[in-house]
């Protein structure tokens, strides 16, 4: 006799750096999971970090992760949860001494390792990379890595979900890894617990489709859900997702009982759809997953269960991240109140280009949006109300070089004194003159990259 | 009843309604471009929407806000259509200068949208 189908949990306890910081601990502790996946890595989150560790050699790693390991990693390691998180940033090995300091001094010392994945780092290679031929070609414009080669900050290939199958194969209760899919961290447990094969492509699609759906945390389980927003319960207390996953790659969204949120069919739809491109082909390093195949349905109250997901294979490249150093932006604010907000705030911005103008200042861009009015959805939003109570002027500038963005800074607040009148908010003084990186995306051979996988013991 | 509760006999009136009666809608963004998934409220919806909510409509709702084209895809199994607005984002990423960087609320803007909808359909 069979009992029922295994089933594996995969909780979802940080959509992104600076998510809420409860969600893992609640997650942990609100009800039975197998393990713990937290994305942490946004487009630019590793400039940000490479900056950091070249003041730092210690740094250079999402550093709210490590109080957050000691928050609950002696009810992980007690109850058997395993955590996935790319963490790691550019310095997984530097986030994982941190972590087995913390588990030390928690006496853990001798009942936990850490895995750490890495090789994504591709900065030091990159001359040898386009003197053998890789153009690192923008995905989107086409242009050579070499046209900005001497701005590159950091440049890093997204891992998939193998070299973290590996670590958890050798034992890990924690794995940090550098720059890998959001997706790999949800798809590497389940091909670890199921044993799913390499060629098994509509498995690992499913398992793709369930990180998809997880990574962004509650944007599936009810926050920023449109559909009936007003009546979704209890988002004071989020329920977080967790995929109940089976060795044929079905598996349902649920979140733990007791906690606010909603999951149903509209919510998840809502996510899935979230970044979007092709359905036909979502690609990433484990397998080309075709969104046209998914099958929801309402399983249960705050239960959706996902099945019929069809993959095919992996390309032969991998996606590479590369940051670069632009210019300068900053962004001024004013506010103008009743009557004739509108029109003290469109008098404003017409007086600060002039004198910018006069200055001889040179920007790539000006925008000059009026919120209230037209800064979110811009002339759809129609004619403004003519008594609104008051319009925020917002402007923004750019430029290569950072002298007329910093004139630009000061020119906001003498209008205070010598433009229109009612004007008011001004309390967070100068606008900040802010350093702008770009992302730079790009292709490489999978060949080319050999992830590293290493083990650190507590 | 007076005179206004005749009406000529012929085919049925069409009406014109927001999308925002017929769906929902989340946002994304990928460098410059922002992709919509638009989302048939009830499975009765989803032809309309196939129908009307074509790229070419849609490049038009849109007019002067994009420096790119309109690609639309079609999820029938999810109800749904995605719609990729290239050049919506001023740059996108940390070059754009706008409120809405990241494409979050073109999503509501789509809603704003008005559809023409058959008089037999009930809303």
């Amino acid at each position: 006799m069979t009992g029922p189908a295994r089933t594996v949990r995969v909780a979802s306890g940080q959509g992104f750096w600076g998510d809420w910081l409860e969600a893992p601990v609640r997650q942990v502790e609100g009800g039975p999971i197998d393990y713990l996946m937290m994305d942490y890595l946004a487009e630019v989150t590793m400039s940000i970090m490479q900056k950091q560790r070249s003041r730092d050699p210690s740094r250079g790693y999402a550093s709210d992760f490590v109080p957050l390991m000691e928050r609950i990693l002696p009810t992980i390691v007690e109850r058997g949860i395993r955590i996935t998180a790319n963490a790691g940033g550019v310095n997984p090995q530097a986030c994982a001494e941190a972590v087995v300091t913390v588990a030390r001094k928690l006496g853990l010392a001798g009942r936990m390792r850490v895995g750490i994945v890495a090789g994504d780092d591709i900065m030091d290679r990159l001359d040898e990379l386009i003197e053998r031929g890789h153009a690192l070609a923008n995905m989107d414009t086409g242009e050579p890595l070499r046209v900005v080669r001497e701005r590159v900050l950091s440049a890093n290939a997204y891992l998939g979900a193998a070299p973290i199958v590996e670590a958890l194969g050798r034992g890990a209760n924690v794995v940090i890894t550098g720059r890998v899919t959001d997706t790999g961290l949800t798809l590497a447990p389940l091909i670890h617990e199921f044993g799913w094969t390499g060629d098994d492509w509509d498995r690992r699609a499913a398992g793709t489709v369930a990180g998809h759906i997880i990574e962004c945390g509650a944007q599936c389980s009810g926050g920023n859900c449109l559909v009936d927003w007003e009546s979704i319960p209890g988002l004071e207390d989020p329920g977080y997702p967790i995929v109940e996953a089976q060795e044929d790659g079905t598996f349902v969204v649920l979140k733990h009982p007791g906690t606010g949120g909603r999951i149903s069919v509209a919510s998840i739809t809502e996510q899935l759809l979230y970044e979007m491109g092709d359905p036909h082909q979502y690609i990433t390093p484990d397998v080309v997953a075709d969104f046209t195949t998914i099958q929801l349905t309402q399983h249960g109250k705050n239960r959706v269960r996902v099945s019929g997901i069809r993959g095919r294979p992996a390309t032969e490249f991998l996606k590479v991240s590369i940051a670069y150093f632009y210019g300068y932006k900053a962004v001024g604010t004013l506010v103008y109140a009743w009557p004739d907000a509108y029109k003290k705030a469109q008098a404003a911005d017409r007086l600060l280009r002039a004198r910018l103008a006069r200055l001889g200042m040179e920007f790539e861009e000006v925008l000059t949006e009026f919120v209230g009015v037209n800064a979110t959805h811009g002339r759809l939003a129609g004619s403004p109300d003519p008594d609104a109570p008051e319009v925020q002027l917002r402007i923004g500038v750019r430029a290569r070089d950072r002298a007329p963005v910093e004139r630009f800074s000061r020119e906001i607040a003498p209008l205070i004194l010598n433009g229109p009148p009612s004007v008011t908010g001004f309390a967070g003084g100068r606008p900040k003159v802010e350093e702008i990186v770009a992302y730079w995306p790009a292709l490489i051979a999978k060949s080319e990259i050999t992830p590293r996988v290493e083990m650190l013991d507590a | 009843m007076g005179a206004k509760a005749r009406r000529p006999a012929g085919p049925p009136a069409r009406r014109a309604i927001q999308l925002r009666y017929l769906a929902h809608a989340r946002s994304g963004d990928k460098g410059d471009t922002a992709n919509v998934g638009l989302i048939a409220l009830q499975p009765a919806y989803y032809p309309i929407l196939v129908k009307e909510v074509t790229a070419a409509r849609v490049a038009r709702h849109f007019k002067g806000m994009l420096t790119g084209a309109v690609d639309r895809f079609e999820l029938p199994n999810l109800r749904s259509l995605n719609f990729l607005l290239h050049g919506a984002l001023g740059g996108g990423g940390t070059l754009s200068l706008k409120t809405d960087a990241q494409g979050k609320v073109f999503s509501t803007a789509l809603l704003r949208m008005e559809v023409p909808i058959p008089t037999d359909i009930d809303v």
